[in-house]
């Protein structure tokens, strides 16, 4: 048994809250210069180089990409030869979102569902845990904005449909979606498992790093064929027309039930914020 | 390229006449925030034949949530929210004499209808570029439900700020149009 302090566990998930909010991954600026360098829109070039402009901007002054600093959605693997000491785990990350976004100036963006009432410190945390073998725990942090996640469907399709049917399902959504989500957008497809099981498959689809593929071929296949369809939708960067509506599109798959063929589409915004530690 | 203006608030019928979809502004003057919740507490004002915290002939909103101000700065991050939210009350204020509106994303037929009637325009601005936006943002002051935080109702000045017309006086717009044009098969 290793022990792990509560403590420890609140730096971490405040640090990388700041951090995801802050600076844009490698993977994101790397396909807004393919953008830049591809798109035949002139507009849509000039979006993508604002875009570019705005993560140097918040990097350099530590604020954040975007205003809408996200829900905290936490996804994290615990080793299950950790013995957590000090306190009580939740209690732990959600004190760490509450410092980082009061410390690192985010935005708080939780409220009551009915009378909308701020809760004031950005908690709760939505916590996705997983218990896995070993004496680490990893933590992914997605602050998820509003504007992409109120695009998103779950959607139970007939299993007759097949994946042509979910592509086709992809593909409309991400149409009727327009420029709501801020495209460019990455897109996550959560493929079988249950109702809650698909929503779930397609954000940790999010996490993936833009241009890894899923590891089975024919899947892969199909995650580039949509990308490929969407992009020829014509949407581009903000929805003000070009060839760039999507920078991704990743495809997690599991099994179902021999009746079913749920499919979720969770839509993430140009930003694609993901950060993780292992401790 | 497209065409590229300077305005300066409080706008005009003409000045807003003048304006094309596609059409690059940067705008200076005074602008004023707003939200959902902000705009019903507005709606309600009006409903109860009451005056609006600020006179909006002539003016624009912009719809923004500010990420928390850093010290010495005047406002955090401020890029625009989804506009379908403001649809139910935005014609309302059009018919009163408002002339824009800031945001991202689509709006209904019956706020282009209302823009194409009364003479108003709709401008986007580059949704999650906060931190860029937030430098046109010279001076933010809240001017009614500092209750709402984020959501709040602020008066900025703006220096510059850049919008794109997303749709005319004349009912075009540029979603449709802009992914016309690009559209392949």
């Amino acid at each position: 048994m290793r022990e792990v302090h509560t403590d420890e566990i609140t730096k971490v998930v405040r640090d990388l809250f700041m951090d995801a909010n802050c600076n844009l991954g490698e993977d994101v600026l790397a396909a807004f210069d393919h953008a830049i360098e591809k798109d035949e829109s002139p507009v849509a070039r000039e979006v993508m180089k604002e875009l570019k402009e705005n993560a140097r901007i918040a990097r350099e002054e530590n604020s954040p990409i975007c205003q809408d600093t996200g829900l905290a959605v936490l996804f994290i693997e615990l080793g299950q030869d950790v013995h957590i000491v000090g306190g009580d785990f939740k209690d732990a990350i959600n004190e760490g979102v509450r410092q980082g976004y009061m410390e690192g100036y985010l935005r708080k963006s939780a409220c009551d569902p009915f009378s909308r009432k701020n809760t004031g410190d950005n908690t709760p945390a939505i916590i996705h845990l997983e218990i896995v073998p070993g004496d680490k725990i990893k933590i992914m942090a997605v602050p998820k904005g509003g504007g992409a996640e109120n695009m998103s469907r779950v959607n139970m399709l007939t299993p007759a449909v097949g994946i042509e049917g979910v592509k086709g399902f992809v593909v409309n959504r991400v149409k009727e979606s327009g420029s709501n989500p801020c495209p460019p957008t990455v897109i996550g497809v959560g493929i079988g498992g249950t109702f809650e099981r698909s929503a779930l498959l397609a954000k940790k689809a999010l996490l993936r790093k833009i241009g890894e593929r899923n590891p089975d071929p024919e899947i892969a296949k199909a995650e580039e064929e949509v990308l490929e369809r969407i992009n020829k939708l014509g949407i581009g960067p903000m929805g003000y027309g070009g060839n760039t509506t999507s920078l991704e599109v990743f495809f997690e798959v599991e099994p179902c039930h021999i009746a079913s063929l749920p499919l979720a589409v969770n839509i993430q915004c140009h930003a694609s914020r993901h950060k993780e530690a292992v401790i | 390229m497209p065409k590229q203006i300077r305005l300066t608030t409080p706008l005009s019928t003409e000045d807003v006449e003048n304006l094309n979809i596609g059409d690059k502004v940067f705008l200076n003057g005074i602008i004023y925030t707003g939200r959902d919740a902000a705009h019903k507490r507005l709606i309600d004002l009006l409903n109860e034949g009451k005056e609006l915290p600020f006179d909006v002939q002539g003016q624009i909103i912009y719809y923004v949530g500010p990420s928390p101000a850093k010290p010495g700065k005047p406002i955090g991050s401020a890029g625009p929210t989804t506009s379908y939210r403001m649809d139910a009350y935005t014609p309302r204020l059009i018919e009163l004499g408002m002339k824009g509106m800031i945001g991202k994303g689509n709006r209904s037929p019956e706020v282009i209808e209302a823009m194409k009637k009364y003479k108003a325009v709709y401008l986007g601005a580059t949704g999650g570029a906060g931190a860029l936006i937030a430098k046109s943002f010279k001076k933010a002051e809240i001017v009614a439900y500092e209750d709402l935080g984020p959501e709040a109702i602020r008066k900025l000045e703006v220096e510059n700020f850049p919008v794109v017309v997303i749709n005319d006086t004349k009912g075009n717009d540029l979603y449709v149009e802009g992914a016309k044009k690009y559209r392949k098969e």
